[in-house]
């Protein structure tokens, strides 16, 4: 199992690509990675995760600190590239409310079942 | 000490250059667990084994004598490596000292008596994938009129999952005699989980309750699975969905109640994703499994179903569950 965390662009809001399964045994990897992120006030974070094809409640539990830390800071967190199975998860969880979050571009937008 | 065993082990080999017989050679076998037992490392196993051979033999030749320092130089990593896995046993030990008290800790959370409750008959499973349940049932009834339900899906294991176990107990118990409904229980139990969660946690719950007077069953999800509603006059499953955040996450979050209301023959089936979520060599599996295997045995009471569900859903991931498996299904009876 791999998992890689690209830095794509570094301009007034960051951006990060998410390669890989996200689970019980990368699940720290990334946290690690999403914590070497430097804290500023109202900072905006975007993370795609358009090649992440699969997940379990531990990523999910990564997200949920990472938003805290962020918001914890008054800046905004923008989940995108969300394949259907992904995006039902983040509604499911009541995350959606929370967090913005965009589905896959060519992905279903009324995801509703 | 090695002196002692040194006298012991010359005697033996003695024995053994005389007879040369199994029976000698088993008994050296047998006085090696004692060399163990004592920590006498292999270099001094064959240290002793020099010193005693050299004893016994008068005319042994010197080659022979030298060669042992070399063997001895030879035992010294693999003394180490030994030393190295005894060290990591004792930590295995500990760490499995800890689980074993989660483990009870959390039995003795797992108690929970399947309610009596007037037209309703209740069935439920709840295993683990491995030792620890990351799952959480528990029922509640003051009356034969009312029952509530709780189902919830804690993340992380060990201590802190059974930790967490107990925040959702206490919180249900602490409200139990104050008739609160679905929605007011998840924000208390919300709020009381928020204060003392790490950052990354967070517990899914689906709580219902029961009237039996009016056969009606409230309930209100924090981030968890929605239930399958069965209605038996239209033949049709639908989604008990009420929206609402996970546990832990927000304080003031807030939970929107819903409620249906049930006929004879009506079930409900409240899992968590290890069933939902049922991963086969092919891939997840579809809702509509589920709601044919349920099709299968809707005439047979609610234990039933739950047993067939869990043995039909195993055997589909070939008996090895990869998540913990939780379901209960609740159905009206006359």
């Amino acid at each position: 199992m791999n998992l890689q965390v690209e830095q794509v662009d570094k301009d007034l809001v960051h951006n990060f690509k998410i390669i890989g399964e996200i689970d019980i045994y990368t699940a720290p990897k990334l946290k690690e990675r999403l914590a070497q992120i430097e804290q500023a006030e109202g900072m905006d974070v975007e993370l795609d995760l358009s090649e992440v094809n699969y997940m379990d409640s531990t990523g999910l539990g990564v997200f949920v600190g990472f938003y805290k830390e962020i918001t914890a800071h008054n800046g905004k967190l923008v989940i995108k590239g969300l394949n259907q199975r992904l995006y039902r998860l983040f509604e499911i969880t009541g995350l959606s409310d929370i967090m913005q979050i965009e589905q896959v571009e060519g992905g279903e937008h009324d995801a509703s079942i | 000490m090695p002196q002692e065993a040194g006298e012991q082990y010359k005697q033996m080999l003695k024995n053994f250059l005389h007879s040369q017989g199994e029976k000698d050679l088993y008994l050296g076998q047998q006085f090696s667990r004692s060399f163990i037992d004592k920590n006498i490392a292999p270099e001094d196993v064959i240290s002793i084994h020099k010193n005693s051979i050299e004893e016994l033999i008068k005319d042994l030749p010197s080659d022979v004598s030298v060669s042992f320092d070399f063997l001895i130089e030879m035992m010294i990593h693999y003394g180490l490596a030994l030393q190295e896995h005894q060290s990591l046993i004792r930590k295995q030990e500990a760490i499995q000292m800890e689980m074993d008290i989660a483990v009870r800790m959390q039995n003795t959370l797992l108690q929970t008596a399947t309610p009596e409750a007037k037209g309703l008959d209740i069935g439920w499973i709840s295993k683990p994938a491995k030792q620890m349940n990351g799952d959480y049932v528990y029922f509640l009834n003051e009356t034969s009129n009312e029952v509530c339900m709780a189902v919830a899906d804690i993340i992380g294991k060990g201590m802190s999952a059974a930790m967490h176990m107990s925040m959702v107990k206490f919180g249900m118990d602490s409200l139990r005699y104050e008739k609160r409904d679905p929605s007011e229980v998840l924000s208390f139990i919300n709020k009381m989980i928020e204060q003392s969660i790490s950052d990354s946690m967070f517990i899914s719950m689906f709580y219902g309750k029961y009237h039996a007077d009016t056969a009606t069953f409230r309930y209100s999800s924090a981030g968890h699975e929605p239930a399958l509603f069965y209605s038996a006059a239209e033949k049709k499953f639908s989604l008990l969905e009420s929206k609402g955040l996970l546990l832990g996450v927000k304080e003031e979050a807030v939970y929107e109640e819903r409620g249906v209301q049930l006929e004879e023959d009506d079930f409900i089936v409240i899992m968590t994703d290890g069933v939902s979520e049922t991963r086969t060599e092919e891939g997840f599996i579809e809702m509509d499994v589920i709601e044919d295997l349920l099709l299968d045995v809707k005439t047979e009471n609610a234990q039933a179903m739950v047993d067939y569900l869990f043995n039909e859903l195993s055997k589909m991931q070939d008996y090895k569950l990869r998540d913990d498996f939780t379901l209960v299904i609740l159905k009206k009876t006359k």
